[in-house]
């Protein structure tokens, strides 16, 4: 069984692909809820291409999203070369480059559980936290939110999942660097590039499905918790 | 402190048209379904923008559309009791009901926390779940949340009718206690004649949107034409006071200037105020003194009016030493007794007709 040991070179892309999974659904959860709200609760122009926006990564060819980023985010993109000069934060080729490129992809998925799950929020307990005295902010932090976190917390693992997996806007944006980009998809994918790389790509793979099995389990667990917690008065 | 209320709004097809304006400590807002209480309410809360029209509660403009003025719901101080109780679902008891208290600002906390939970018995309650409670105790904590907001006013839409009979009986104390004790003004919306008559000091009739009438609850329960859907569930109101316990017949003799009459035995001292529902389906009319009759109460009144209410039914109103009793009797009685206005009757009523549940203590008034 000493195939399954992992090579320190397999161990820095599971570390890596771990950290940039967690930083793209931590980064983008705020965001991800406030979207998430405003597409369920509130009419307002222009909200079906807020809604087109939120989901194109879902139907666009990953690559191509990975293209848009990298004209957008890249050292000499408008939006890459503002956040480098004001912000010291730099995404090309780096791991924080891959944490954007996975959390663009994983966003319809976020909003759309979170979303969901704020919609089966009953509206009258909102009204009724309205007339105890609550500004619709507040209404939303201790009634709204609490009684969505199962869907919150779907949305999260599933954001964590397909970041786990994303690759083909993850290379497209920057590159497939040992140590730095190279996550565990690119990883198994230059494995498979090379002669006498199955075993390495085996091993990866089987990394892979532990991970995304246990964040399913967990989630269930977590979401089965949170849902007996909130249970229909 | 008065509420004022001048509205019109539409929704759909439907049209709410009402003005009244009351200082009556529990003012009921009494229909059918349909007839514009709930949206009247919501106006009130201001969950409901009217397109037109003034709300005003203690001095207070919650709305004016002619100066557009709207506040808000969560600025309005208005406890809100839904008949579902809308409980929050994630939060202990003893959250729910200082929900409201955080929101309050500091100076006007005047709710206080022991006192409320002690008025509603729901003190062992405090540590558990909404989900595990009963319908009458999650109504309970759904008064106590709305009461410890420190409200000016209290609206509460059909509390009552989720429930069962039993349930009803468990709460309706607690809302009288709350019209007695509590220092602020309740508006109740309720299709029930049994709660109306009991509960409330005024009542508002809406019918299809628009203000059937307004007055105090004896003016009002008193005219059969405006609860003629109620199928003879109308009648009259009287305050009575406890003038004896009978306890070898487990009855109670009751006072009034309209005569003395037997009730069912109520467990309340000796002088205590008391409301007596007299349904006009119960109610017959002699028109000499019975004799060998097995009905106890027998009040002499004069007929002030005879009113017709279908082919073959008559609403008899009496006046009784200046209280207003309602019979409804048949057309073929009125003609062969040869009922008149004017002419001297007895009223005679059945003790075991007199629902021991319409005989509510009332304090003070």
């Amino acid at each position: 069984m000493a195939w399954l040991a992992l090579s320190p070179d397999e161990w820095v892309a599971v570390r890596l692909s771990l950290k940039v999974a967690a930083w793209a659904t931590v980064a983008s959860l705020p965001l991800g809820i406030a979207v998430a709200w405003l597409l369920a609760r509130r009419e307002f122009w222009g909200k079906s291409l807020l809604n087109g926006i939120v989901h194109l990564p879902l139907v666009l060819p990953p690559v191509v999203t990975g293209y848009l980023l990298l004209l957008a985010f890249g050292r000499r993109g408008p939006a890459g070369a503002f956040l480098a000069e004001h912000f010291g934060i730099v995404f090309s080729f780096r791991w924080t480059g891959a944490a954007l490129a996975c959390a663009v992809m994983a966003f319809p998925l976020l909003v759309r559980a979170i979303r969901l799950s704020i919609e089966a929020v009953d509206r009258r307990l909102e009204a009724a936290a309205g007339t105890l005295g609550a500004s619709s902010f507040m209404v939303f932090l201790t009634v709204t939110l609490p009684l969505a976190l199962p869907g919150v917390i779907a949305g999260m693992i599933l954001c964590f999942a397909k970041a786990m997996g994303e690759f083909g806007a993850t290379i497209t944006f920057v590159s497939n660097i040992p140590g730095e980009t190279q996550t565990l998809p690119s990883a198994i994918y230059t494995f498979t590039q090379v002669p006498g790389g199955e075993l390495g790509a085996l091993r990866l793979t089987l990394v892979s499905i532990v991970i995304s099995l246990g964040a399913l389990i967990v989630s269930e667990e977590v979401a089965r918790r949170a849902s007996r917690r909130v249970a229909a008065a | 402190m008065s509420l004022r209320v001048d509205i019109r709004h539409r929704q759909g097809d439907f049209v709410l048209d009402a003005a009244f304006e009351s200082a009556g400590r529990l003012t009921a807002l009494f229909g059918p379904s349909g007839s514009g209480k709930t949206t009247l309410v919501n106006i009130i809360a201001g969950l409901i923008r009217p397109r037109q029209g003034r709300v005003e509660a203690g001095g207070r403009v919650l709305v004016d559309t002619g100066r557009r003025v709207f506040v808000p719901a969560h600025r309005r101080r208005v406890g809100y009791v839904f008949q579902d109780a809308r409980l929050f679902p994630h939060l202990s008891v003893r959250s729910n009901l200082t929900y409201g208290r955080f929101f309050a600002p500091r100076a006007e906390r005047t709710a206080d926390f022991d006192a409320v939970v002690g008025m509603l018995d729901i003190g062992g309650l405090l540590d558990r779940r909404p989900a595990s409670l009963s319908g009458g105790e999650k109504q309970r904590v759904a008064i106590g949340r709305a009461l410890l907001a420190s409200p000016r006013l209290i609206l509460m839409d059909e509390p009552l009718a989720s429930l069962d009979e039993a349930r009803k009986a468990e709460i309706m104390p607690y809302v009288e206690r709350l019209r007695d004790e509590a220092a602020v003004p309740i508006v109740y919306v309720s299709h029930s004649v049994p709660e109306v008559a009991r509960l409330a000091t005024d009542i508002a009739v809406l019918r299809q949107g628009r203000l059937a009438a307004f007055g105090p609850t004896g003016a009002i329960l008193a005219r059969l034409d405006l609860l003629s859907e109620e199928a003879g569930e109308g009648g009259a109101v009287l305050d009575m006071a406890v003038r004896e316990q009978d306890r070898a017949f487990a009855m109670t003799v009751l006072r009034s200037p309209a005569g003395e009459i037997r009730v069912p035995a109520v467990n309340a001292p000796l002088g205590s105020r008391m409301r007596v529902r007299l349904r006009a389906r119960d109610v017959m009319i002699a028109t000499e003194r019975p004799r060998g009759l097995s009905a106890l109460n027998v009040l002499p009144g004069v007929i002030a009016a005879l009113e017709p209410v279908s082919d073959n039914t008559v609403d008899v109103l009496l006046d009784c030493g200046g209280q207003a009793v309602v019979a409804r009797i048949t057309r073929l009685s009125t003609e062969r007794l040869l009922l008149a206005p004017g002419q001297p009757v007895f009223a005679v009523i059945k003790t075991a007709s007199v629902e021991a549940a319409g005989a509510a203590p009332v304090v003070g008034h």
